[in-house]
């Protein structure tokens, strides 16, 4: 099984996506620089998180109109399991494949720090091997994090049950105190209608080495070979 | 000729910086700042005649300049150019 790793100027977390892939999801990775218009024969398609172009005018809005991005939006289109971690979730949004988008942060502070988050959906390709309503510890890292999207899309994201993690206390409630960035309903990570793309804020590839002693991202890496084999 | 493109944050939807910035306008005894919303502004030098000029800053507007989900926009054409 191959991934493939979109990487932009500013990307800064593509070696760690491909590390925890290689060692968790046993999946190779391929880096495939924003340039090249064509994506190899791969499983699965990683936007990463980081600054792409220095979060110019809009954060991910020059990484989705990279010419690989046409490539990218074809094949997840077609039904290629895309994920797109924090500045990834930002870019995805901008082409269009995820509802909504990602707005300063209500505090209008960079945040960098473990939270708790609630797993929403465990049925999905990304999340099948947690359960449903559990609670996880992954580390947040963004300036722009708050989702937004309109009430009609809103609306839409819940009927289809696509909420897939939601930030929480360790207790998994999802209160206003516990939400670190002002995202709408708490929500830290979404999925498409069709379940093959994911966009979320936090940073599951930070969570999976014993440097960090945060574990809870292992799952995640393992519900993808789970999912695709 | 030059075309300004002026972004706003649609209304309702949250502006952190522009509250922020009404917060230290309000500190600074300046009590008549209102509701303050901040936005940019983007200038863009083209050759072609106004109609066309502004036919194509839109479309750049549609896929690139502006996020339609959060903001609005106004073309203006700086006729002194």
């Amino acid at each position: 099984m191959k991934a493939a790793i979109i990487v932009f100027p500013g990307s800064n977390c593509d070696r760690d996506i491909a590390v925890s892939l290689k060692k968790i999801s046993e999946i190779e990775p391929l880096m495939i620089w924003h340039k090249e218009t064509c994506i190899p024969d791969c499983d699965i398609i990683v936007v990463p998180g980081g600054f792409s172009f220095g979060d110019y005018l809009r954060c991910g809005s020059m990484a989705a109109n990279s010419p690989i991005m046409l490539d990218v939006i074809h094949k997840a289109k077609k039904g290629m399991p895309t994920i797109g971690i924090c500045n990834g979730f930002q870019i995805l949004t901008e082409t269009g494949l995820l509802p909504g988008t990602l707005i300063k942060n209500d505090c209008l502070s960079f945040l960098c720090k473990t939270v708790s988050i609630k797993v929403e959906n465990s049925n999905t390709k990304f999340s099948n091997l947690y359960s449903k309503n559990e609670v996880i510890d992954i580390p947040i890292a963004h300036n722009e994090g708050n989702f937004f999207a309109d009430d009609s899309t809103l609306n839409k994201i819940k009927d289809n049950d696509q909420i897939v993690f939601k930030y929480c206390n360790n207790s998994g409630k999802t209160e206003k105190e516990f939400n670190p960035n002002g995202s709408i309903e708490n929500i830290a990570g979404i999925i498409n209608k069709d379940g093959n793309v994911l966009g979320m804020m936090p940073h599951p590839e930070r969570a999976t080495c014993q440097l960090s002693q945060l574990n809870d991202g292992e799952r995640f890496f393992s519900s993808i070979t789970e999912s695709i084999l | 000729m030059k075309i300004n493109i002026k972004i706003m944050p649609k209304s309702g939807v949250l502006d952190p910086q522009g509250k922020a910035i009404e917060n230290s306008l309000k500190q600074l005894g300046f009590n008549q700042t209102g509701t303050v919303r901040q936005g940019k502004l983007i200038e863009i030098d083209l050759q072609e005649k106004e109609e066309e000029a502004i036919k194509i800053v839109d479309e750049m507007c549609q896929k690139l300049l502006v996020n339609l989900i959060i903001e609005d926009y106004e073309i203006i054409a700086n006729k002194e150019d």
